[in-house]
C-alpha cells in the first residue's frame, strides 16, 4: 500500500481515537478518585450529543456557545447524580455503587427516549462548516476534512486542559491526593464532596464535548448511542491504566488505531473486516494478561 | 340529605353506562364477536419511523375493514381489533412479544416484524406455535423457507440482488463495484450476497466487499479501503439511519461515483438525515407511488388524507399484509388458524398496492420491483424490474 492510504488511514484514526479518548478520560477520572466505574458515564456522554442539538436547533446557537452550553450543563447532571446516586452509597459495598450507576444509565437511556422519542436526530448541517464543502485540506489522494481537524484537535486541547487541571493547580493536587488515601485528605482541610463534585463536573463535561464532536462526526443521534460507545471506551480506560488520565488518552488511541489499521490491512493477510473487534479486543486482552494494571496503571497494595 | 345524593348519583351514573355504552359500538354493524391480529413492529430501536408506518397502515386498514362491518365469517360479522407490540428492532424482544402474542393474547395472526433480522426468529416462533404469520417487508429467504405458517408480501432478495446488479451494468456500465453492509444484520448481509454473486455472474468484478457491525457509525477505514480500489459503483444494502453516514464519509473520503442502494432505504427519514449528499442516488425497492394502479392510488389518497404523507413502502406492503389476511379468513370461513394458513396458502394471485403478485411454493411473493431515484429532495420513480416471463404491473 502506498503512503496516501496510511496517511488517510492515520486521520481517520486519530479522529476516531481522540473521541474514544475523550470519553474515557472521564471514566479514568472518577476512579481515579472514588474507585467506582462510573456505567453511566457513556449515557452521560449521549446526553451531552443531545444538548448539542438542543443548543443549535431550539436556541439556534453557532457551535462554540453550544459546545460550552453543553459541556456546563452536562457537568452539572454528572454532579447532581454523583450527589443522588453515588454520595449515599461512599460506605456501601463498591458492587452497589457500579449496580447503582449501570441503573442511572438506564435511567438516563429510557429517560431521553421518552423525551426525545425513538427517532434519530442530526445537528443542522450549518453548524460547523459555513458552506456546504468541508474546507479541510486534500493532497494527494488524502483527505482530511475541517470536522476531523476540529475533532482532533480539540481533543488534545481538552486533554492539556485537563492535565494541567490536575498537575498544576490546588484543585488537582486535591484530586490527587483523594485518589492517594481518601481519609487523609479531609484532614488537611480539603473538603472531599467539592473534590467529588469537582471530578464529575470535569468528567462529565468532557463526555459532553466528545458527545458534540461525535455528534458532528458523526450526525446521527440516537438515545443508546452512549451503550457501546460507553462500552468501548471503558475498556480503553482500563487498558491504558484507569485511573490515569495519560492512560486514557493513550487506551482511546490505541483503540481507535488498532481498529481503523486492522481494517485497513487486515486484508493483506486474508483477515476481512468482519474479523475487526474480535482481533481489536483480543490484542487489547493480550496488553492486559501481559500487564494487568493497564499501560499506565500503578497496582494498589491492599493491606491485610 | 348525603343518602338521598349518593343514591341520585349512582343512579345517574347507572343510566350514563346504559347509554353510553351501546353508543360506542358501530352503529349498523351488528358485531358478534372479534378477530384480533398481532402487529410486531420496531417502534423503538433503530429505524422507529419503520415502526411507525407500519401502526398507522395496520390501522388505517382495520378502520376500513370494521367500517365495512368487518370480516364475515360463517354468516356472521367481527370486528377486527390489532394488538400492536414493540419489538425494539431486537431479535430477542421480537420472539419474546411474538410468543406473548400467541399464548396471551390468543390472536388469530401476526402481521410483522418488518426488519429480517427479528422477521426470521420471530416466524420460527410463528411456525413452532402454528399461528399464520405475514411479514410484509422482509425480504430474506430464511423468514419463510421451509415454514408452511409464515408468508410475505415482498419480493426476496435473490430476486433483488440480480435487479440491482443489472441495474448497475445498465445504467453506469459498471465494470467493478464494492459492497458495505452489516454483516450483524440478516438483511443487509444476505443481499449482499445474493448481489456480490450475480454482479460476479454478469462480468463485473467485486473489489471491494467490507463489513462492519449494526451500530458502528464510523466507516472510514473501510471506505478508505474501498476507494483505495476504484471502484465504478459502490452498493450499501443499509437502513436509513446508517446510509447518510455511509453516504457523507464516502464523499469526505473523495469519492464522487455512485452509490447504490436497497429497499431499505425507502424511509423518508433517510431525505431529512441525508439532505443534499443523497440527491442523484439511486435504489431498488417495491412500489413507487408515481405508477401507481387503481388500486394503488386509492390507497395513497387515504394514506395522505389521514396521515398528511405520502406511504412508504413499508406502509403499502403492511396494507397489502393486511389485506391478504382479510381475505385469507374470509376464504377460510372459519376462526381457526390452520383453515387461515390453509387459504394464505391457496391464494394465487393477488392485486395489492405494491402491484400484481403471484405465489411460489414456498409462500413467497412473484412480483416487480423498481428502481426509485432521488431527486430534490424526494424519491422519484425511475424503472421496474419484473421476472422474466411475469405480467408486468398495469401502470395506467
Amino acid at each position: 500500500m502506498d503512503l496516501s492510504f496510511f496517511f488517510q488511514q492515520f486521520i481517520n484514526a486519530l479522529q476516531l481515537g481522540s473521541l474514544y479518548a475523550l470519553i474515557a478520560l472521564g471514566y479514568s477520572m472518577v476512579y481515579g478518585v472514588l474507585l467506582l466505574i462510573n456505567f453511566a458515564h457513556g449515557d452521560i456522554f449521549m446526553v451531552g450529543a443531545f444538548l448539542g442539538v438542543t443548543g443549535s436547533m431550539v436556541l439556534n446557537l453557532p457551535f462554540v456557545p453550544t459546545l460550552l452550553l453543553a459541556m456546563l450543563v452536562t457537568g452539572l447532571l454528572g454532579v447532581t447524580i454523583e450527589r443522588v446516586a453515588y454520595k449515599p452509597l461512599r460506605q456501601a459495598s463498591r458492587l452497589s455503587a457500579v449496580i447503582t450507576a449501570l441503573g442511572v444509565g438506564l435511567l438516563l437511556e429510557n429517560g431521553m427516549l421518552a423525551l426525545t422519542g425513538a427517532d434519530p436526530r442530526s445537528y443542522p448541517a450549518e453548524f460547523i462548516v459555513t458552506d456546504s464543502t468541508p474546507f479541510g485540506l486534500s493532497f494527494d489522494s488524502v483527505s482530511i476534512t475541517n470536522v476531523k481537524i476540529l475533532v482532533i484537535a480539540l481533543a488534545f486541547v481538552l486533554f492539556l486542559g485537563l492535565y494541567t487541571i490536575v498537575q498544576r493547580t490546588k484543585w488537582g493536587m486535591a484530586m490527587r491526593a483523594i485518589s492517594y488515601d481518601k481519609f487523609a485528605v479531609p484532614l488537611m482541610g480539603v473538603s472531599q464532596d467539592q473534590i467529588i463534585s469537582l471530578t464529575f463536573l470535569l468528567g462529565a463535561g468532557l463526555a459532553a464535548a466528545g458527545g458534540i464532536l461525535w455528534g458532528v462526526a458523526f450526525p446521527v443521534l440516537n438515545p443508546y448511542m452512549g451503550m457501546r460507545i460507553g462500552w468501548k471506551a471503558f475498556i480503553a480506560a482500563v487498558v491504558g491504566g484507569i485511573g490515569d488520565i495519560r492512560g486514557a488518552m493513550v487506551g482511546g488511541l490505541l483503540l481507535g488505531f488498532i481498529e481503523i489499521y486492522v481494517v485497513a490491512y487486515g486484508k493483506n493477510i486474508g483477515v476481512s473486516s468482519t474479523w475487526r473487534d474480535p482481533i481489536a479486543f483480543g490484542l487489547l486482552l493480550l496488553i492486559l494478561v501481559v500487564r494487568p494494571t493497564g499501560l499506565f496503571g500503578v497496582a494498589r497494595r491492599q493491606k491485610v | 340529605m348525603s343518602k338521598r345524593f349518593t343514591i341520585l348519583i349512582l343512579s345517574l351514573a347507572v343510566v350514563a353506562a346504559a347509554f353510553g355504552g351501546p353508543a360506542l359500538a358501530q352503529d349498523d354493524c351488528d358485531f358478534v364477536g372479534e378477530i384480533y391480529l398481532g402487529v410486531i413492529a420496531p417502534l423503538t430501536g433503530d429505524i422507529p419511523k419503520v415502526g411507525q408506518d407500519t401502526v398507522e397502515a395496520a390501522q388505517m386498514a382495520v378502520d376500513e375493514i370494521n367500517a365495512a362491518c368487518g370480516l364475515e365469517v360463517d354468516g356472521e360479522s367481527y370486528e377486527v381489533i390489532i394488538v400492536v407490540e414493540d419489538n425494539e428492532s431486537k431479535a430477542e424482544s421480537s420472539v419474546a412479544v411474538a410468543t406473548r402474542l400467541i399464548v396471551e393474547e390468543d390472536v388469530l395472526g401476526i402481521i410483522g416484524p418488518q426488519a429480517s433480522k427479528q422477521a426470521v426468529p420471530t416466524g420460527q416462533v410463528a411456525n413452532d406455535r402454528e399461528t399464520p404469520m405475514i411479514s410484509p417487508w422482509s425480504t430474506n429467504p430464511d423468514t419463510t423457507f421451509d415454514r408452511p405458517w409464515v408468508f410475505r408480501a415482498a419480493f426476496l432478495d435473490p430476486f433483488q440482488g440480480p435487479v440491482v446488479a443489472s441495474f448497475v451494468q445498465n445504467e453506469f456500465g459498471a465494470e467493478t463495484a464494492a459492497v458495505l453492509y452489516d454483516v450483524g444484520s440478516d438483511y443487509p448481509k444476505g443481499l449482499a450476497e445474493n448481489f456480490r454473486d450475480a454482479a460476479t455472474a454478469n462480468g463485473i468484478e467485486v473489489v471491494g466487499f467490507e463489513t462492519f457491525t449494526t451500530g458502528d457509525t464510523d466507516f472510514s477505514s473501510q471506505l478508505t479501503n474501498i476507494i483505495a480500489d476504484s471502484p465504478d459503483v459502490i452498493f450499501t444494502p443499509q437502513y436509513y439511519n446508517e446510509v447518510p453516514l455511509i453516504v457523507q464519509q464516502a464523499r469526505e473520503l473523495g469519492y464522487e461515483g455512485p452509490i447504490v442502494g436497497s429497499d431499505s432505504w425507502g424511509t423518508a427519514d433517510l431525505l431529512d438525515l441525508c439532505g443534499e449528499a443523497c440527491n442523484g442516488l439511486f435504489f431498488s425497492t417495491h412500489y413507487a407511488p408515481d405508477i401507481a394502479t387503481e388500486v394503488g392510488q386509492t390507497f395513497i389518497s387515504a394514506y395522505e388524507e389521514r396521515y398528511n404523507a405520502t406511504p412508504s413502502d413499508v406502509a403499502a406492503l403492511t396494507y397489502d399484509a393486511f389485506q391478504m389476511m382479510f381475505m385469507a379468513i374470509e376464504n377460510a370461513n372459519s376462526l381457526d388458524k390452520a383453515d387461515v394458513r390453509d387459504a394464505l396458502a391457496n391464494i394465487e394471485l393477488f392485486e395489492g398496492v405494491t402491484g400484481v403478485m403471484s405465489f411460489d411454493e414456498q409462500g413467497d411473493p412473484i412480483k416487480c420491483a423498481v428502481i426509485i431515484q432521488i431527486q430534490d429532495g424526494a424519491f422519484t420513480y425511475y424503472d421496474s424490474a419484473c421476472p422474466a416471463g411475469f405480467p408486468p404491473e398495469t401502470a395506467e
